[in-house]
């Protein structure tokens, strides 16, 4: 009789110590929805992500694994604008979890809480895999992510109401910590102001904003379309006119283009997470930036932090 | 910004020196009044630029730090007429190249081939084109139509179905006209196919690929292996099934897949899946027509992998599938029924399978190989030599045929496809040497992407 109560009271420590057994099952479409909402959610969340940093997530799949997920969670953290066109239709229409269908009252669209930059004028495939309502790669700047946190605070404290309160005091946490972090990564990021840089893919629209660089010229001919030796020949003549200081691409791209580039032209190429978990050190939100604000300054000419 | 504060300063500085200079002693109460009201100014003045320089300060301290957040997006203002709710449309355009060695009739020992099932032109020829419209209906039901146009005119309905969306408990029904879910390949369109034709065990014993009219219920298991089960009730009306007398439900399917990750980068799907049909007086598509009376049962396990370094697609991937087929018939055949009408019992074991694999070894190229078999053990009480009856009494064929193809793709919406078979599906093993260049253009919405 002893031995079963401790047994139970041992069972009961090892429940309370892993997310509750009736924590909100979050399936977020990208890592750093999952990173955020692990900040905000704490233990009354299980988060599931269903790409990684390595991973395009233009190019994903709706794999078994990501339909058994998408079944059973109470609530879907996605981008938005067109990101997950080709692969969360699918998962809505497999996924039988009328719950967190698009539109439903479980389902969050980071990208409605942010201002859209590159809105394509002219929707023509001839311009590539265009997104037409905007650059979708909102998570590459800090402000962006406290706009979505506030959002998404709102959205667990909605479909969370017994944990509210608890919501919204993280948030509070969260924002203070994120607030003095953006100060530390503007300050520090003051010698990237005004500099020009070639990117892979065109998916730093955002970052690009808030550290005040200019891109000159992108890898990819169109958007989605892969670099071709002639386009990257051109690009290194467009140098001649218009020099930049490095090449940035990110972990999940293909890095030989921008090696290239980065030897013939004799710029650095720097490597950035784009999400959490795309570099060492990319651990957390927090980490994301840091890891992409030292990494550019590398890249720069600043010695190595 | 400080100019419009210091202005009205230097104002007051002006106007006090020659009202102080031009002061008789009269008018001393008046001055004390006007001094006093000039002093007020001044302090009032000196208030607001000490309030200036402290917003200023401020300013300038802030402006080291990021911009505040935007102001959320005024709502999406692209609902300026009725074309908003338009569903999403897309239209999908191939064409092929094809040439053959053999001018040989295309049958097959041990196997009645249905209509679809003759090899497509040689020579220069478009394929169908597949024009698919997509949409929400409500909040409960989601609808899709994919119309194929064929080259020589006329629409046929490939799919035109209604799924719910809001079923509770993790059921989804689905009705109307649609691909079954039976095996892996059969519920992909044409042109998601990894190579220009369907496999042999697809072409022979489904028509290249099963879709009927009826009814689907799926369920969901609420596991993180991926568990489906599901069945569907079916009119009967395309082959192996068909014929006269399509009256309640001629045709039923059950199926089951688990699937999930394996690993960083694999996923895997396993199905195994039955299908009952049967057939009264079903015409096959050769030039003389033999007629099929009685029940088909087809069984397939297919299994599928695809893996990428990291599931990153990007610069390689590789992607193996594999299906096997079993079928029984039994019934009666009538071969010429308006003529001479050879009538035989029939009764069939058919097997075939196919592996093929898959692989991208730089951006946007691909090669792969496919290895198709096919068996039969068929029994007729009257196989009438020189006609079809004969082929189908011919067991010791062993159909098989080996594919090599490799394809460009320029974006994820255009494909362009190099394809050689050496075909040996004929009687006696006769080989038919095959070449493919084909083209497959997608326009307007963008396209699910499919596991």
């Amino acid at each position: 009789m002893k031995n079963t109560l401790a047994v139970m009271l041992a069972l009961t420590a090892g429940a309370l110590a892993l997310p509750a057994q009736g924590a909100l099952k979050v399936f977020a479409c990208e890592p750093e929805w999952a990173a955020l909402t692990q900040e905000l959610g704490g233990n009354d969340v299980d988060v599931y992500a269903a790409t990684t940093a390595l991973q395009d997530v233009h190019k994903i799949q709706p794999r078994p694994s990501l339909i058994a997920r998408y079944h059973q969670a109470d609530l879907v953290v996605c981008t938005g604008a067109e990101l997950e066109i080709g692969w969360l239709p699918p998962l809505a229409e497999k996924g039988n979890n009328p719950k967190v269908n698009p539109g439903a009252p479980g389902y969050f669209e980071a990208s409605h809480f942010v201002s859209m930059l590159e809105v394509p004028a002219r929707l023509d495939r001839s311009e590539g895999d265009v997104h037409p309502y905007g650059n979708p790669h909102i998570q590459t700047a800090p402000d962006n992510i406290a706009a979505v946190a506030k959002g998404l605070t709102d959205k667990l404290a909605e479909v969370d109401a017994a944990h509210a309160a608890a919501y919204r005091q993280r948030y509070a946490q969260f924002s203070a910590k994120w607030t003095t972090a953006m100060q530390k990564w503007a300050a520090k990021a003051k010698p990237l102001n005004g500099i020009a840089v070639v990117s892979a893919h065109k998916a730093w629209a955002y970052l690009y904003r808030w550290l005040g660089i200019t891109e000159v010229a992108t890898l990819e001919p169109k958007p989605g379309i892969p670099p071709s030796a002639a386009h990257l020949e051109e690009v290194l003549s467009g140098l001649k006119i218009h020099p930049a200081k490095m090449v940035v691409f990110a972990t999940y791209q293909d890095r030989r283009p921008a090696d290239w580039l980065s030897q013939h032209a004799g710029i650095p190429a720097a490597e950035l997470p784009f999400s959490v978990g795309g570099t060492a050190g990319a651990d957390d939100l927090f980490g994301l930036f840091d890891v992409t604000v030292d990494r550019l300054l590398v890249a720069n000419g600043a010695a190595k932090p | 910004m400080l100019k419009p504060v210091l202005m009205p300063l230097g104002l007051t500085v002006v106007l006090s020196t020659p009202v102080q200079a031009a002061a008789p002693a009269s008018q001393d109460q008046e001055l004390r009044e006007l001094r006093a009201q000039i002093q007020q100014l001044q302090q009032e003045y000196d208030q607001r630029l000490k309030a200036l320089e402290q917003r200023l300060q401020q300013a300038e301290a802030q402006a080291a730090a990021p911009p505040p957040p935007p102001p959320p997006p005024p709502p999406v203002t692209t609902a300026q007429n009725g074309n908003a709710f338009n569903p999403k449309i897309s239209l999908i355009m191939n064409g092929t190249y094809a040439h053959d060695s053999s001018s040989a009739p295309a049958t097959v020992p041990g196997f009645l081939l249905g209509d679809e099932a003759t090899p497509g032109p040689s020579g220069v020829s478009l394929g169908e084109t597949e024009l698919a419209i997509e949409s929400n209906v409500d909040d409960q039901f989601h609808g899709w139509a994919a119309l194929s146009v064929k080259p020589e005119g006329g629409i046929g309905v490939e799919e035109a179905y209604v799924n719910t969306l809001a079923l509770p408990a993790g059921f989804a029904l689905k009705f109307g006209r649609f691909f079954s879910d039976i095996g892996y390949q059969n519920h992909q369109h044409a042109h998601a196919w990894e190579f220009v034709d369907a496999p042999l065990a697809y072409r022979t014993m489904l028509g290249n690929q099963f879709g009927d009219d009826g009814l689907q219920i799926r369920w969901l298991a609420p596991t993180d292996l991926f568990l489906e089960f599901g069945s569907e009730l079916l009119r009967g009306g395309a082959f192996p099934a068909g014929g006269e007398r399509r009256d309640g439900i001629k045709a039923w399917t059950a199926f089951a897949h688990v699937g999930g990750d394996a690993g960083s980068g694999g996923s895997w799907r396993l199905g195994l899946s039955h299908l009952h049909a049967n057939a009264d007086r079903r015409p096959d598509g050769g030039g003389i027509a033999t007629d099929f009376t009685g029940t088909s049962r087809l069984s397939i396990l297919d299994a599928v992998y695809k893996w990428a370094p990291d599931g990153n697609p990007e610069v390689t991937n590789f992607v193996a599938q594999a299906e096997f087929f079993y079928r029984s018939e039994g019934g009666t055949v009538v071969n010429d029924p308006s003529g001479a009408a050879d009538t035989s019992l029939y009764n069939g074991h058919q097997r075939g399978f196919y592996v093929q694999g898959v692989y991208q070894f730089m951006p946007r190229w691909r090669v792969g190989l496919r290895y198709d078999r096919l068996g039969a053990s068929n029994t007729l009480s009257n196989a009438v030599p020189g006609t079809t009856l004969q082929t189908l009494a011919d067991n010791g064929g062993s159909p098989q045929r080996y594919s090599v193809m490799t394809d460009f793709s320029n974006s994820e919406f255009s494909r362009f496809r190099l394809q050689f078979n050496r075909d040996q599906s004929r009687p006696g093993q006769a080989v038919d040497n095959q070449v493919f260049l084909q083209y497959i253009f997608s326009l307007g919405s963008h396209p699910a992407h499919q596991f």
